[in-house]
């Protein structure tokens, strides 16, 4: 693959010497908006917080942009999982936005009318600027994520990692954020998000990861998206398989046709 | 004087307590400056073994490396072995104030100290303890010239560094996302912390320090969203807390750091009681 926007090669991860990630090997293009699919548990969360040099690998690497994290850190932004931070906290919206805007050169530094600008602006996309001066603790579920997306676009950066962002977020506003992800990507931007709904991932991903403990696959979503491969990642599962044998069968993609003729081999 | 030396030696440990506090309270460290005003007796001991002097000197820093120490191994244990806070707060303490024992016992003959009389001062001694210069000009009390500088230390941290130790105490993982070290703020506060701590005890005793670094700040809390706010009432509630408990001392002619204490706590529980937001009268009222 020419250029990659991340790759990732022979990863390894483990807590307590269990591994959650097994061997994790894979290149994703640029300018895509990628999706991070797998069952509760199957090391999502893990793989995004490698990437972004949180936990450290047993063995194998990451690259992104071709170099080591550190050296395009102010390119790449992160949207973690709401549960990670305790909303009590003594902030308003504007505050938390503002910290996409924090640059570790200049710690000792104020934050330019440019940064208030590009956090407004952030505020602005994610419809969440007539909040701007309420406390985040007053804030509900869906409006702290779209707070966390706002954030990570005040970035400017090239690369996002978003962790479920869009768990408890309603359809109108998942479906305006999911129309700003995909005029990012019309600027050139690379998403990668990891999603449970495989309805809409099936719809808007270009490119799919699907992942259990090992990676299942990794390719354009109509290559990812087979009953095989789902079956491999969410396997078991019965409710899980009907659902997407459902889906599979709604759905008259020429995959469709691919899947039956492997079910006739049999 | 007396009277005047008292509270504004009372309000310099209030404010740079409540500061610092507040970080730590949001932090869920709120109990770290008690764990340090044991945790440092093992400090205190080696520095008089080795000086065999009771020099002030060597014993603060002995008692702030130790205080130092307590703060890494707290972080160490609950990274490390992910417990919790507060239980790592318990393991450590307890270890280090046990070895301070051990070795307390073990030199029984060679040392001739005990915490109370060495670590923990008493506010009402303050103003006996003149800086009297060569020349003989009165420069006041000592302790007053040692937390003052110690304020002016916190002051010029956490306006310096405001950034830092608002983004990382809100998420340290988010904080390392964008390549801040997390780890740096984190053991700049715990040192300023410790240091803190141990000037503050030596002046004003354990108890006071202790309250000062988690009552003020927690009051501010119930009262505000606004971490700068929240800074500024603690800040002012540990003043008000000083000022008055120096008079209810004088009025009951009781304990002065006693009676700042309570006032600390009595403040609380009328915020508690009353606060427009999160007051329970005012819960009741509108149920
Ligand atoms: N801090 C931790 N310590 C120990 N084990 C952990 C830790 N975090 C995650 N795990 C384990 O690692 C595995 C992968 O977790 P991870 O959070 O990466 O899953 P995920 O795919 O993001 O799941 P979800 O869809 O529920 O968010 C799980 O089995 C989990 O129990
Ligand atoms: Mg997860």
């Amino acid at each position: 693959m020419k250029n990659p926007i991340i790759e990732v090669h022979n990863l390894t991860v483990s807590y307590n010497k269990r591994p959650v990630l097994w061997d994790v090997d894979y290149e994703l293009p640029p300018g895509q908006l990628i999706g991070v699919l797998g069952p509760n548990g199957s090391g999502k969360t893990t793989m995004l917080k490698t990437i972004m040099g949180l936990i450290r690998p047993d063995s194998g690497f990451v690259e992104v942009m071709g170099k080591k994290l550190d050296e395009v850190r102010d390119k790449v932004s992160y949207v973690p999982q709401r549960e990670s931070v305790d909303w009590d906290f003594p902030a308003n919206v504007m505050d938390v936005v503002l910290m996409g805007r924090y640059n570790p050169k200049h710690m000792f530094r104020r934050l330019s009318k440019e940064d208030r600008e590009l956090a407004v602006a952030a505020l602005e996309k994610v419809n969440m600027l007539p909040f701007a001066e309420r406390q985040i603790s007053q804030l509900s579920g869906g409006q702290q994520q779209r707070v966390f997306i706002a954030r990570a676009l005040a970035r400017q950066a090239d690369l996002y990692l978003m962790d479920e962002p869009f768990a408890g977020v309603d359809a109108a506003s998942e479906e305006s954020i999911l129309e700003l992800l995909t005029g990012m990507k019309a600027e050139g931007k690379s998403i990668m998000v990891v999603h449970h709904d495989l309805q809409t991932a099936r719809n808007f991903f270009d490119w799919i990861i699907l992942l259990n403990t090992s990676l299942v696959a990794s390719g354009p979503v109509n290559e990812v998206f087979t009953e095989q491969n789902l079956q491999a990642a969410y396997g078991g599962k019965l409710t899980v398989l009907s659902q997407i044998a459902d889906l599979v069968a709604s759905k008259a993609f020429p995959l469709r046709e691919k899947g039956l003729q492997d079910r006739e081999k049999l | 004087m007396n009277e005047f030396y008292t509270i504004l030696t009372g309000s310099l440990v209030a404010i740079s307590c409540s500061l610092l506090g507040s970080f730590l309270i949001l932090r869920k460290m709120a109990m770290v400056g008690d764990a340090i005003s044991h945790a440092v007796l093992p400090g205190i001991v080696i520095a008089y073994l080795l000086g065999e002097t009771r020099e002030m000197i060597p014993m603060l820093i002995g008692a702030a490396a130790f205080g130092v120490l307590t703060t890494v191994l707290i972080e160490l244990f609950h990274k490390k072995a992910r417990l919790q806070t507060d239980a790592s707060i318990g393991i450590t303490f307890t270890f280090l104030f046990a070895l301070g024992i051990i070795l307390i016992s073990a030199f029984a003959g060679q040392v001739d100290l005990d915490q109370d009389c060495v670590l923990y001062g008493d506010i009402a001694m303050v103003p006996l303890d003149l800086w009297i210069t060569d020349a003989g000009l009165n420069l006041g009390p000592r302790q007053v010239w040692i937390l003052g500088v110690n304020l002016l230390v916190v002051l010029a941290f956490i306006l310096i560094g405001y950034k830092g130790l608002f983004i990382t105490t809100f998420h340290e993982e988010y904080a390392a996302t964008v390549g801040i070290a997390a780890g740096f703020w984190h053991y700049s506060l715990m040192s300023t912390v410790s240091l803190t701590t141990v000037v503050s005890f030596e002046s004003v005793g354990a108890i006071l320090v202790v309250a000062f670094l988690v009552v003020p700040p927690a009051t501010a809390y119930l009262l505000t969203e606004k971490l700068p706010v929240m800074l500024g009432l603690s800040a002012l509630f540990g003043v008000i807390s000083a000022i008055l408990g120096n008079m209810l001392a004088t009025w009951l002619d009781g304990s002065i750091a006693g009676a700042m204490t309570a006032v600390a706590g009595g403040l609380f529980l009328l915020t508690f009681l009353f606060s427009p937001k999160q007051g329970i009268l005012m819960r009741l009222k509108f149920r």
